[in-house]
């Protein structure tokens, strides 16, 4: 029988690790990941779960730690946040270019400097090129659903991937929602036994992570990014599979209210739920809004993106970091992505929700609000921001 | 060799399955000096063989340890540790 | 039976290789002759993690390898924490009857950058965690491979494109790191050093410490005939100098307690080592008295150290 609990997002990302009965961990704590690392020890402290617990001595070992354990076939599981995620900077790369299908949750939490332990995109967008699959979860049941559907899909003998979960720091990380739990026994058939092709071992000697002189540097790198693209089918037949057992499907761009919008606004993650409210409230009044939400960052979902958008006029994008000297970054992929379609719609952006800083109704309201000003009369700020002091007009050229 | 493989080509996370396929690679080409051994001089100790950093010197017919010039880089360490002084190194000839 | 070893008096060595010929290095190079060395005592049951440098780039090029036991790279330097995840991977996986249980040695193996510099961190917490691991580490005093860079394992006086001696400098003005008191300080069973010119006496420590049920560490000097400057023939020679004018002392520390493997009733003077080498040849008569002063003093202090631990 299913349960109903109340979980903060982190112990349901450690509840779906231990659920997928994973072999390794190695991970590190760092604010506002450390429920994690906490939750999953006491699980191996009790007998709850059956695993290798190592307590390494930075983020950068974590993930090495991680990708000998891959290598050798053990289900292998870590989680990070902000500072962490940078610290492991090179290594995500490694576990990518190299196959190995670690799954990782990442509280995301905004960049040094000024330090802050509190929650924003930056830590995500500093790793759009690392190859790994990444998702963005906007409540607690996606933080445990999206990481059981994680070991599926990074595990498939024709995926070999690492998987990346984005959850908000604090406002998903340490929020309590309740969240469906499965039957173990639903999970089991569900999620198959991890078994990794090219383990080392001594009775079939291998080479793992040879170098790549520049005669064939490219064709590996080439290699890679088919293999990537090409994840996209297991992608989507993991979403098929798991709603299929569980009763929940999920899809690469969320849409909500889109019917016949003509305005549609873009959000990430868990500030999404709060503009729902926000997007029904203008529907209420007559409004034709809609909100489209991308769960699927990476592979990116271009076909289901541009398919989605295509009949609106304005697309509004909210973004919750600065990319330095560019923008907002979800914006500038966004337009980039529908450049050479016919019809589009009218793209712009607006930054806000820096460094843990909450986002109300009446910011979004504000956000669509002026998106749709922006999109007729065009803009003379520097930036479009939502909620942080002082005048962006008058700034840069 | 690597010049001629395709994306296609490549293995999942390029790993390489097949052990010690290196050993195609001729070393040999680098000397410019070979050891030559004095048969009649050698007293099968074995140094130069456990000495050689390139596994070069193999054991030949009679007992005798000998380089396979197909590998030797030609470094000279089996002749210097000796104790017989019964391997000579002798510069190869232009070709 | 006979034809698979080499028999040196009552020492059989195996005529396996586990590194194939057709491999890279320079030509005397004392570091693949130890690594050489190191093979044939641990055997084919090992599962080996390697730091970038001149062992991964001269055994690994794609698409092909010289290693014919399971290998893995992957950083320069994280090898101690990717050890612990194959390490910790087997285990569990061994436990929870996903692999068959049977005996594989967990072997990391860096060169001094690795081990001293960069990846300092990731062996202490390696060691830390007791891991039941073999670390190796192959110090030829810089950062050879991408060409002579110096490490904290440079010695006093040498010089290196880092450190170069000069006008105005002796070269590495620091001493070298004693990684051996630090894997020692983290209490693990078993720490030695080792030479390949003492091949048995390698051979046997690798094979002792890939016993060990725990972390061990073994430091291994490597001549470097590319770096150190000198013949490629002197090799051997110039690794029985650093024993025998104890710049480089065989040694072990068992749970604690030294042993001086070698201790020659009177140390030869060091410029016999030096002189032999072109990284040492701007030194002048007082610089290398200095230096003798320097290893009289460490020698006499691991002296100490041993007498600590009478037989």
């Amino acid at each position: 029988m299913s349960r109903r609990v109340a979980l903060e997002a982190s112990h349901a990302a450690a509840e779906a690790a231990r659920m997928a009965d994973v072999d390794v961990i190695s991970a590190y704590p760092i604010t506002p990941q450390t429920h994690i690392p906490e939750r999953l020890a006491e699980m191996v402290a009790d007998g709850e779960l059956n695993a290798a617990y190592i307590p390494v001595e930075s983020e950068h070992s974590a993930l090495s730690a991680c990708l000998g354990a891959a290598a050798v076939g053990a289900r292998t599981f870590t989680a990070t946040a902000g500072q962490g995620l940078e610290l492991m900077h090179e290594v995500v790369y490694v576990a990518s270019s190299m196959r190995y299908p670690i799954v990782m949750t990442v509280c995301n939490r905004a960049l040094s400097a000024p330090l802050s332990v509190w929650g924003d995109h930056s830590d995500a967008m500093a790793v759009r090129d690392i190859g790994w699959i990444q998702v963005f979860c906007q409540n607690n049941q996606e933080a445990f659903d999206l990481t059981l559907w994680a070991f599926r899909v990074g595990e498939d003998p024709k995926v070999l991937l690492p998987v990346m979960i984005h959850i908000d720091g604090f406002h998903l990380s340490h929020v309590t929602e309740p969240v469906i739990l499965p039957e173990q026994e639903e999970v089991d058939r569900f999620l198959p036994r991890f078994h990794y092709p090219f383990a080392l071992d001594p009775n079939r000697p291998m080479t793992h992570g040879a170098f790549g002189p520049p005669e064939i540097y490219s064709e590996a790198k080439l290699a890679q990014e088919v293999a990537f693209r090409n994840s996209k089918a297991v992608i989507l037949q993991g979403w098929r599979e798991f709603g299929d057992i569980f009763g929940l499907y999920y899809h690469p761009v969320e849409e909500y209210r889109t019917e016949n919008a003509e305005t549609l606004f873009l959000t990430m993650g868990s500030f999404t739920e709060t503009a729902k409210i926000v997007i029904d409230a203008r529907r209420g009044k007559g409004e034709a809004i809609g909100l489209i939400s991308l769960r699927l960052w990476r592979p990116f979902p271009f076909e289901e993106f541009r398919r989605i958008v295509k009949d609106a006029k304005i697309l509004i994008v909210f973004d919750r970091c600065i990319s330095p000297g560019m923008g907002g970054p979800v914006f500038s992929e966004v337009r980039s992505a529908l450049y050479d379609e016919e019809p589009r719609p009218k793209v712009v952006g607006l930054i806000g929700g820096l460094g843990g800083r909450d986002m109300s109704e009446k910011d979004f309201d504000y956000v669509i609000s002026r998106g749709g000003e922006i999109a007729e009369k065009g803009s003379e700020k520097m930036l479009e921001t939502v909620g942080i002091r002082g005048e962006m007009v008058g700034i840069g050229e | 060799m690597a010049d001629k493989l395709t994306w296609k080509d490549m293995q999942v996370g390029n790993i390489v399955t097949e052990a010690g396929s290196a050993s195609f690679r001729r070393t040999g080409d680098w000397r410019t000096e070979r050891p030559i051994l004095d048969k009649e001089k050698c007293i099968k100790c074995a140094l130069c063989w456990i000495y050689c950093p390139d596994a070069a010197i193999k054991p030949s017919e009679g007992g005798y340890y000998e380089a396979d010039l197909y590998y030797c880089k030609g470094c000279g360490i089996c002749a210097r540790i000796c104790p017989a002084e019964a391997i000579m190194m002798m510069e190869e000839e232009e070709k | 039976m006979e034809e698979k070893f080499v028999r040196f008096g009552k020492n059989l060595v195996t005529t396996d290789e586990y590194l194939a010929a057709g491999h890279s290095f320079c030509i005397g190079c004392g570091e693949v002759l130890a690594l050489r060395l190191a093979c044939k005592a641990l055997g084919k049951k090992v599962i080996i993690a390697n730091a970038t440098g001149c062992i991964e780039i001269c055994t690994s090029p794609l698409p092909v390898t010289s290693w014919q036991v399971p290998w893995i790279h992957t950083l320069f330097e994280n090898t101690a924490a990717e050890i612990s995840g194959v390490e910790a991977g087997l285990k569990i996986l061994m436990e929870k009857g996903r692999i068959p249980e049977r005996d594989i040695k967990c072997v990391a193996i860096g060169g001094d950058g690795a081990t001293s510099d960069i990846g300092l961190q990731a062996l202490s917490g390696a060691f830390e965690r007791n891991h039941n691991f073999l670390y190796l580490c192959f110090d030829n005093e810089a950062y050879m491979n991408t060409g002579i860079q110096r490490s904290s394992a440079t010695p006093y006086g040498a010089s290196t494109t880092t450190a170069p001696a000069g006008k105005f400098s002796i070269g590495q003005v620091t001493r070298k790191k004693n990684m051996v008191a630090i894997a020692a300080a983290h209490n693990i069973p078993y720490v030695a050093t080792a030479c390949p010119s003492y091949r048995f006496d390698l051979m046997k420590k690798v094979r002792k410490g890939a016993g060990i049920k725990g972390p061990a560490y073994v430091h291994i000097l490597s001549p470097c005939p590319t770096g150190w400057r000198y013949g490629s023939n002197l090799t051997i020679e110039i690794g029985q100098l650093a024993v025998q004018t104890g710049i480089f002392p065989l040694y072990e520390i068992e749970n604690g307690r030294y042993r001086l493997n070698a201790d020659p009733p009177k140390l030869k003077p060091i410029g016999e080592y030096l002189k032999l080498q072109g990284r040492y040849r701007h030194l002048t008569g007082e610089q290398v008295q200095i230096i003798q002063e320097m290893v009289n003093g460490d020698y006499a202090a691991l002296k100490e150290k041993v007498a600590a631990f009478p037989i």
